[in-house]
């Protein structure tokens, strides 16, 4: 899987940080990943778990207090992780597009999607008329599969559904022609049936222009159809990371193993459920050594007083004991 | 839509009716308006004359009914104090207090806005508490203390601007305006200010809430995400979406404003309705009050 072409995004040991009157809570620990142009990482975990983090981390819109602690975010080979707003202004938008969950509460409501649109390409392509801007504006709804685009141009999003309106928060993320796409559960507020379609459209869209896209979900099904490889998140950290089918079919982390047991639509006839016990620490009570130990039933006494770093595995990498000094 | 309307209009008219009661039983409760209106040397056969011309020997359900049938076509009679029309004293009173109320519904909007947007934008710095504990003084400060503040900095000490009455006006027929002579605009600076304190903080106070508000929702931040500059998300997309309850509050204070520039006309010396109220009040001049009364609640209504 060794790539010489430098990824599109990467993000090399970050920290981030809450400093608060009872302490810093730390909500990202080391978290390290690459994507490539044209490749879709599929990101999951708990709830908590620090999936949205990390894509605010990326877009440099961590809530305040929340700061980039340590370790640093370059795309295409550029760090952007020390930009002042205004150079930050440029990069969103015009290199890295973002979705986010509701695409109901995503658009303003005063304005036409086309105002919404033309306000986006004018903004990162300087010097494009009203006419060129409003142009573009229909092939990019076009582009999304929204039928009628010279009409429905100049609705307002409540004249939408909400399958339609998340392609018009994707033509948005769009706009500019971005690098990189952070999709942060882009399908979960949506029907069942139009999901497959969303995430569709993004894997579509993503082969066609090369972009890379971090897709945050829930949902494994999704991860199957549309991600090429997947990272795993608990509490912070990134703690798995490799090609979908291998995640999914033969986890390496033990904490991935009771993930996607717990998941019923994969697992071929499971009798029953397997829960992981007990519960993902909280950000103050993360305990020493691997956050897992106190869930894991592989837990050895080294799990408990050192932190396992990114391991390779078979085809990924994984952070537990169980991998060190190579595989099995 | 139309159910809704009749609904009002049915409610409107229900307020009316009590607001006109309780005018109405003043004038049975204030004692005999013909002992006030007669002199000392007027015969019985005199008084009996007026009595029975004011139609105070109708029962008390008679004299209500002609009351509300007069009230609605305009008339609320005769003033007690000059026997002039009341409607038409009121009328001729009307021109100053809405001029003055215009004035400072403007001046609360032009100021209320930035501060209020200011206020949001910029939480948290020095500027910006400091106003914001302003707006506390300004809506706690009585508006008869502002007013001879007012006076005392810039009509006493300084000589500026006039502490009271409405300098030249201009007769339009029937509007009589203050805004075409310089010392009507002079003399409208400070009780506007006066009045429009209060909204002022209110409008401003409105406007940082909404603000705070929409700068948390999710296509603020979507549009953020989109890498639009953060002043046009301040004034594009937030302010947009918060000037709906600010028109709404505008709309609504008019009827409050009319209501406290009672007060203000009286510190000022202006001459609107609600200096005619006070002087009605104290000369006990009943319909004058009644009528008053009437159409503030009215104008509330409407
Ligand atoms: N303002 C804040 N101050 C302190 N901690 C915060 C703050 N905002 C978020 N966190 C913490 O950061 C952690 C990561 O949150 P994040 O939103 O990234 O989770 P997530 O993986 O996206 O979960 P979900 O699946 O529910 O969206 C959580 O434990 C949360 O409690
Ligand atoms: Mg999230």
């Amino acid at each position: 899987m060794l790539d010489t072409a430098s990824p599109c995004l990467e993000v090399r040991n970050l920290v981030v940080e809450f400093p608060g009157r009872h302490g810093t809570l730390t909500a990202l620990n080391d978290v390290s990943l690459a994507i490539r142009s044209g490749e879709i990482l599929g990101v999951v975990g708990e709830s908590g778990a620090g999936k949205s983090m990390t894509g605010a981390a990326i877009l440099g819109l961590l809530e305040r207090p929340g700061q980039i602690a340590g370790g640093e975010i370059l795309l295409s080979g550029r760090r952007i992780d020390a930009l002042s707003d205004r150079e930050m202004e440029k990069v969103r938008g015009r290199e890295i597009g973002a979705i986010f969950q509701d695409p109901l509460t995503s658009l303003n409501p005063l304005f036409t999607v086309g105002a919404q649109l033309s306000e986006t390409i004018r903004q990162h392509i300087p010097g494009s008329s009203r006419t060129k801007a409003r142009a573009r504006a229909i092939e990019l709804l076009q582009e999304v599969g929204i039928p009628g685009p010279q009409e429905r141009i100049d609705h307002f999003p409540h004249q939408f559904s909400g399958g339609m309106r998340q392609r018009v928060v994707i033509a948005l993320a769009l706009a500019a022609r971005p690098r990189l796409i952070i999709a942060d559960e882009p399908t979960t507020a949506l029907d069942v049936s139009i999901q497959a379609q969303i995430s569709g459209l993004l894997r579509k869209l993503s082969k066609e222009h090369d972009t890379a896209v971090m897709l945050v979900t829930h949902d494994m099904g999704v991860i199957a159809e549309t991600a090429d490889r997947v990272a795993v998140m608990y509490a912070g950290r990134l703690i798995e990371i490799g090609p979908v089918d291998e995640v999914l079919k033969s986890p390496a982390h033990p904490y991935t193993r009771g993930l996607m047991a717990s998941i019923p639509a994969l697992g071929a006839r499971v009798e029953r459920l397997h829960q992981i016990d007990g519960s993902m620490p909280r950000l103050n009570a993360i305990p020493q050594g691997c956050a897992f130990n106190p869930r894991c039933k592989q837990a050895g006494p080294r799990c408990r007083r050192e932190r396992p770093d990114l391991m390779p595995t078979r085809t990924g990498e994984a952070a537990c004991w169980l991998y060190e000094g190579g595989v099995e | 839509m139309l159910v809704v309307i009749i609904k009002k209009l049915l409610n409107a008219a229900l307020v009316m009716l009590a607001v006109s009661f309780l005018a109405f039983l003043i004038f049975q409760l204030a004692g005999d308006p013909v002992d006030m209106m007669s002199s000392e040397q007027s015969t019985q056969a005199d008084r009996d004359l007026l009595r029975e011309r004011l139609g105070l020997n109708d029962n008390f359900l008679v004299q209500y009914a002609r009351f509300v049938a007069n009230a609605v076509q305009g008339n609320f009679g005769i003033s007690y104090r000059n026997g002039q029309e009341v409607l038409g004293l009121i009328a001729d009173r009307f021109p100053a207090t809405m001029e003055l109320v215009l004035v400072a519904t403007v001046l609360s909007l032009l100021i209320g806005l930035p501060l209020g947007i200011l206020t949001a934008i910029k939480r948290g710095t020095w500027y910006s508490e400091i106003l914001q504990f302003g707006s506390i003084i300004g809506v706690s400060l009585p508006s008869f203390v502002v007013g001879i503040l007012l006076i005392l900095v810039f009509s006493v000490t300084l000589g500026l601007l006039p502490a009271f009455g409405r300098g030249d006006v201009v007769d339009l027929g029937w509007w009589s305006t203050g805004f075409l002579t310089q010392s009507g605009l002079m003399a409208l600076i400070l009780p506007s200010i006066s009045l429009s304190l209060y909204q002022v903080t209110l409008i401003m106070r409105l406007v940082r809430a909404e603000m705070l508000e929409v700068m948390r929702s999710d296509y603020v931040k979507f549009a953020r995400a989109r890498g639009i500059p953060r002043y046009r998300i301040y004034f594009r997309h937030a302010l947009r979406n918060c000037l709906m309850p600010v028109v709404t509050l505008t709309a609504m204070n008019v009827g409050t404003l009319i209501a406290f520039a009672l007060i203000t006309e009286t510190v000022f010396q202006w001459p609107g309705m609600g200096m005619l109220f006070i002087q009605a009040v104290t000369f006990i001049d009943i319909p004058v009050m009644a009528a008053y009364l009437c159409i503030v609640a009215l104008i509330f209504v409407s």
